[in-house]
């Protein structure tokens, strides 16, 4: 069977801050800029997965849409949409730069996919810049 | 080693149904996309070869030779056409035109044109649906 891959894109509207307790205002301002305002801000972000796997014979398709779909709205969009990261659990002990989100995706949904394997995750923040993470 | 991307776009008709189902079942797995009088898109072809740039013309492949090759082996075929009824590896009804097949049939018109030229490999094919719906093919088998 012929390896292949999906991709879908997914938006999430959220908001965050970039601030580590760590380091002082000076520092978190210097490294963060304007993102490191105290009320956050907000980004629309472009989620792409790519699932790769054989091509199944019977359906043509690595990976059903709809169960995809379904996985990603579960697990990313019905927790992130809409939101501040900065609440959520997972962004408790990390900031929640692109970088961290692209990650923490990437694990939530490795081991959710029922067809295929999670082959990366990419996160546009804006037009001018994206992350993407492929598990290593 | 440098990867050069063509992109150009075909629009067709497609619907998905596996003949060894019931109509139950193709409805159930492939729920809109089964309606037997067929949907379309705007696909976006995506071409990418890999190679060397050339020392005397600096190109890895002529844009121009790899357009034309994309248009003679792909959007001939596709471009305006019922991929189910009109496309030779999906009338015969063995292969749906799911987007995956699709990204694995323009590969397979496209790399023997492209390895026959004997210059840059085909590195891989991605076929947009929608700009939200892709699937890519690798020549993995």
């Amino acid at each position: 069977m012929p390896k292949a891959y999906f991709g879908r894109r997914y938006l999430l509207s959220a908001s965050h801050r970039l601030h580590v307790d760590s380091l002082s205002a000076e520092e978190n301002r210097a490294a963060y800029g304007k993102c490191n305002n105290p009320n956050g801000h907000g980004h629309n972000y472009l989620i792409e997965v790519l699932v790769g796997g054989p091509v199944h014979p019977e359906t043509g398709m690595v990976v059903n849409l709809a169960t995809l779909d379904e996985i990603v709205q579960t697990i990313v969009l019905e927790r992130f949409d809409h939101t501040n990261l900065n609440l959520d659990p997972l962004f408790v002990n990390q900031v929640p730069t692109t970088e961290n989100l692209t990650r923490t995706l990437f694990g939530m949904l490795k081991d959710a996919l029922p067809a295929g394997d999670l082959d990366y995750v990419r996160v546009e923040e804006t037009e001018n810049n994206f992350f993407q993470y492929q598990g290593s | 080693m440098i990867e050069l991307t063509r992109r150009a776009t075909f629009s067709a008709s497609h619907f998905y149904w596996n003949e060894a189902w019931s109509q139950e079942k193709n409805e159930q797995v492939f729920g809109r996309c089964a309606r037997r009088n067929g949907h379309g898109h705007n696909y976006t072809l995506e071409v990418t070869v890999a190679g060397t740039a050339d020392p005397v013309t600096g190109f890895v492949v002529d844009l121009k030779w790899l357009k034309d090759v994309m248009e003679r082996e792909v959007l001939a075929a596709y471009d305006h056409r019922h991929l189910n009824l009109e496309v030779p590896e999906f009338a015969a009804k063995e292969l749906i035109p799911t987007t995956e097949n699709i990204a694995i049939s323009a590969w397979n018109r496209l790399e023997p044109a492209i390895s026959k030229a004997g210059g840059a490999k085909l590195s891989r094919v991605r076929v947009y649906e929608t700009p939200e719906i892709f699937a890519e093919y690798r020549g993995e088998r």
